[in-house]
């Protein structure tokens, strides 16, 4: 048990040095500096700017002073804003993507779960068969297009909510439900499959036999195994959700970290492209990880020779 | 009682033996008649079938070509003669979201062919020589898959510049992990099975028992997998369009032709419209086939 978590926490950290390491070569592979696209710099400005950023040192010692500072955590400034660093963009503007992303995911889990229970309990009714095509439709129809069919209907026809900007719940709603979608359509269908699989198993039936009440038996014994799958789909939610995050944020005008990220890409903000996507990185490494050292504790059942079942 | 000798005639006369016994089906001929029952695959196939031949004939039949301005016509509503509408500059919207299929298509093919290629190796390599070998390269799958792809595919498209072949790249070099564990999951289990021990008995090589025998028995899953893998490449393709990382102007995927669309939403809604359907549609029918090929080729599901 101890070794199959110190394997894994070992692991993880191995993938985040060969994460950043290919990262930051990756960035200073590009041809051109970061400034070579700025048409009227000067070449002595331009020559002081690079100076000021210590492009001229040797790729090897670049990289062994990005280390040493991430190890400070300090991602260093922004190329493309005077003054501004990596580190105060994310500490604006992720508290904003954090609370739109657990809304998100509180909103996914609420639906997606009894609908797949649902679905399942209702095997080959009407009811599994909405679900299923709901299901099909929100892993068919891409974020951007919901989006703008939301704003479309709820903020342009009806007026009801407001299209863009960020300031309390109702700006929330909209994009909270585009971002939504795709994973509440993945837990329903999980759901219902491992709840059939459940269902389908002998201690259901003892339970039946022993004469407990429908409901005990649901929530007691089949909910609750079949949730454990579940679970395994944090890791993946979370990164769905924050990718999700670049375009819901930009369509809604949300200054959250995914519009920062996308604004970066647009502007060649080479430092901030690196350290955002460091960032989420280990914010999704740390939540694999996490999930990882948890699901032995829910299951029981499960090996630990450091490999999950097939 | 009495027995004569017209008693012990066969109660079965040929012919009737015949109709007894189901027509023996080969696995593959069972598996489409399985697939054939289920509705809503069928109505997968066909769509995706008629995508992929209105792609192929359907900008040969218009008269005009995809980059084709008119600044006379510019953000024409849908009519008789555009019949979806034109975009800003008077191109007309029924061609570009043609020749978007062929671009979106391809790019799903192409990236999924990638995967198969790289996955089905790598995975059959693994799979096939087992022991320390296979768990050094399921380690480094393992240790991949912890890497958010979408983000590296990302930084990929900065790194290599927007285009056409750069996405095929992006996409081939990032996804071909699942497939590589899918395969390498079947050729462990069916390496013990006997006919590839008969196949080694005769003196069979190594490559030939992979090639010949091995991975055709794996086609099932592998198949599954693709169709699933050619929508999560469009999807992924739009995605890219959206940031601004997709294929360069003038040439237009559906992802960027949805993504012109946003801009002029409250204007010109049609524009956003049709390409978002046709991504849509072509989602949701790869979708319908892959859970259909799913229910009909694995073995696991069959009940």
């Amino acid at each position: 048990m101890l070794r199959y978590m110190l394997n894994r926490t070992f692991n993880s950290l191995l993938v985040l040095l060969a994460i950043i390491t290919i990262t930051f070569f990756l960035m200073h592979a590009i041809p051109g500096g970061p400034f070579t696209s700025e048409k009227n710099i000067p070449a002595a400005v331009l020559k002081n700017i690079e100076e000021r950023y210590r492009l001229h040192d040797p790729l090897w010692k670049q990289y062994i002073d990005y280390m040493g500072n991430l190890i400070r955590f300090d991602l260093g400034p922004s190329f493309k804003y005077a003054g501004r660093t990596v580190n105060e963009l994310i500490r604006e503007s992720f508290p904003i993507s954090l609370q739109l992303g657990v809304f998100s995911i509180g909103l996914s889990v609420i639906i997606g779960i009894p609908a797949g229970a649902i679905a399942a309990l209702r095997q080959n009714k009407w009811q599994d068969y909405t679900t299923m095509i709901f299901a099909t439709l929100g892993v068919s129809v891409p974020s951007f297009v919901l989006a703008t069919l939301l704003i479309y209907v709820f903020a342009i026809k009806l007026a009801l909510l407001p299209a863009a900007m960020w300031g309390g719940f109702t700006y929330a709603i909209l994009p909270a439900i585009a971002l939504a979608a795709q994973p509440t359509a993945f837990i329903a269908r999980l759901t219902r499959s491992s709840m059939l699989e459940v269902l389908a198993q002998d201690y259901i039936k003892t339970a039946r036999a022993k004469g407990l009440s429908q409901s005990v038996i649901l929530y007691r014994h089949a909910l609750k195994n079949a949730l454990i799958p579940v679970v395994t789909y944090i890791g993946p939610m979370s990164a769905s959700i924050l990718t999700g995050s670049f375009i819901i944020e930009t369509i809604f005008a949300i200054p959250g970290l995914g519009r920062h990220f996308v604004t970066s890409i647009y502007n060649r903000d080479y430092t901030v492209i690196l350290g955002v996507t460091i960032f989420y990185s280990v914010l999704i490494i740390g939540l694999n990880l996490f999930v990882d050292l948890i699901y032995p504790l829910l299951n029981p059942r499960i090996k630990f020779d450091g490999k999950q079942g097939e | 009682m009495q027995l004569n000798n017209h008693s012990f005639e066969p109660i079965l006369q040929k012919g009737t033996l015949a109709t007894l016994a189901r027509p023996s089906a080969t696995f593959r001929q069972a598996a489409w008649r399985r697939l054939k029952k289920n509705k809503l695959a069928m109505i997968g196939l066909c769509t995706i079938l008629l995508i992929f031949l209105l792609a192929l004939i359907g900008p040969l039949l218009s008269s005009g070509s995809y980059s084709d301005q008119n600044l006379m016509q510019t953000n024409k509503p849908p009519s008789a003669e555009h019949w979806f509408g034109t975009d800003n500059l008077g191109r007309d919207l029924f061609i570009r979201v043609l020749y978007g299929a062929r671009i979106s298509l391809s790019i799903g093919v192409v990236a999924s062919f990638l995967n198969l290629t790289i996955g089905v190796f790598y995975g059959g390599i693994a799979g096939f020589l087992g022991g320390r070998v296979d768990r050094v390269m399921m380690n480094i799958v393992d240790i991949l898959y912890g890497i958010p792809v979408l983000l590296y595919v990302i930084l990929l498209m900065v790194v290599l510049q927007p285009g056409l072949t750069n996405i095929f790249i992006a996409l081939g070099i990032a996804y071909w992990l699942n497939m590589a564990r899918i395969v390498r999951g079947q050729i462990l289990s069916l390496k013990e099975q006997e006919y590839v021990i008969a196949a080694q008995t005769i003196g069979a090589s190594n490559w030939r028992i992979l090639v010949h025998h091995l991975l055709p028995n794996s086609m099932g899953p592998i198949i599954i997998t693709m169709t699933l893998a050619i929508p999560e490449a469009i999807f992924t393709e739009a995605f890219l369009s959206f940031i601004g990382l997709g294929v360069a102007a003038p040439m237009a995927s559906w992802g960027v032709l949805a993504s012109e669309g946003i801009t002029s939403l409250r204007s010109y809604p049609f524009q956003l419209f049709f390409p978002a359907m046709a991504i849509s549609i072509t989602m949701l029918a790869f979708n319908f086939l892959g859970d259909g090929l799913r229910d009909a080729l694995d073995p696991r599901v069959r009940r």
